[in-house]
C-alpha cells in the first residue's frame, strides 16, 4: 500500500474539507491517504464526513501535541 | 411506491454582489460539496458580478444603460464590502487579513468550489435586464435558467438566499 500525505494543520474551514476531498478523489485502490489535522473541528468532522462519503477511516492516532494522524482508504 | 434515497443537497441563491456575502456563498458551497452534498449556486442580479469573465470594471452588455451599469458594478475584483467599504479599500484590506491568517480568500473559495464540483447557474431574467449573455461569464456556468428550473434543482434539499 502506497501512502500519500496531506497536511491540513494550517488550513481552516472550508479548505480543510476541500483539500481532503480533492486528495481523496485522486486516491487509487492501492493507496492510503494520511491526513495530519488539528484537534477540534477538523478532528471531529473530517473522519465523519469522509466515512459518510463511503471512504474507510483505518485509524486515528495522536501524532504530536494537538496534531492527529488519520488514515483513510477507498 | 418507489422509495427514493434522500440526496443531500444545498442550493444557494446568490443575490448579493457584496464581498462578505459572496465569501459566505462560496464558503458554504465549497464546504458542502466537499462533504458530499450536491450544491447548486443560482446567481441573480448583483450576484452575477462575481461570475463575469472580466474581473474588473468593463463595459459589457448590450445597450448604453446596460453597459454603463455593468461598468459601475464591475466584476469579482471590485465587489464591495456590505459595510465599511471606504471606496473599495476595505475588501482589499480584508483579503490581506484573510491571507495573513491563512483563511481562503474569495478568489480561492471560488476556485475551490469549481474543484469540488459545485454547479453554477445564472438567472435568465436578470441577465436580460443587464443585457449580458452566457459568453460574458466564466465558462463554469453550466446553464442559464429561470425560477422553474431552479425549483426543480433545489427540490428536496436546503435552500438559502444570500
Amino acid at each position: 500500500m502506497k501512502t500519500k500525505q496531506l497536511d491540513i494543520t494550517h488550513e481552516h474551514c472550508p479548505m480543510t474539507f476541500v483539500k481532503t476531498k480533492i486528495e481523496l478523489s485522486k486516491l487509487s485502490e492501492d493507496e492510503v491517504l494520511e491526513v495530519l489535522l488539528l484537534e477540534g473541528e477538523p478532528l471531529t468532522n473530517i473522519p465523519k464526513s469522509v466515512e459518510s462519503q463511503g471512504y474507510k477511516v483505518l485509524s486515528i492516532n495522536q501524532h504530536q501535541g494537538n496534531i492527529h494522524k488519520v488514515l483513510i482508504s477507498k | 411506491m418507489e422509495t427514493r434515497e434522500k440526496i443531500k443537497k444545498l442550493s444557494i441563491i446568490g443575490f448579493s454582489g457584496d464581498f462578505d456575502k459572496l465569501v459566505a456563498v462560496f464558503t458554504l458551497a465549497s464546504g458542502a460539496a466537499a462533504v458530499g452534498y450536491e450544491v447548486n449556486l443560482f446567481f441573480t442580479f448583483w450576484g452575477l458580478n462575481v461570475i463575469k469573465k472580466k474581473g474588473g470594471r468593463s463595459f459589457v452588455g448590450k445597450g448604453f444603460l446596460a453597459r454603463f451599469f455593468n461598468f459601475l458594478m464591475g466584476g469579482k475584483n471590485n465587489v464591495p464590502l456590505s459595510r465599511l467599504n471606504f471606496g473599495g479599500i476595505s475588501p482589499k484590506l480584508m483579503t490581506g487579513m484573510m491571507k495573513s491568517k491563512n483563511v481562503a480568500t474569495l478568489e480561492e473559495l471560488i476556485e475551490a468550489s469549481k474543484a469540488v464540483g459545485v454547479n453554477f447557474y445564472a438567472c435568465e431574467m436578470s441577465m436580460h435586464i443587464l443585457g449580458i449573455t452566457k459568453n460574458d461569464f466564466i465558462p463554469d456556468i453550466k446553464e442559464v435558467i429561470g425560477v422553474a428550473k431552479f425549483l426543480e434543482l433545489s427540490e428536496d434539499g436546503e435552500t438559502l438566499f444570500i
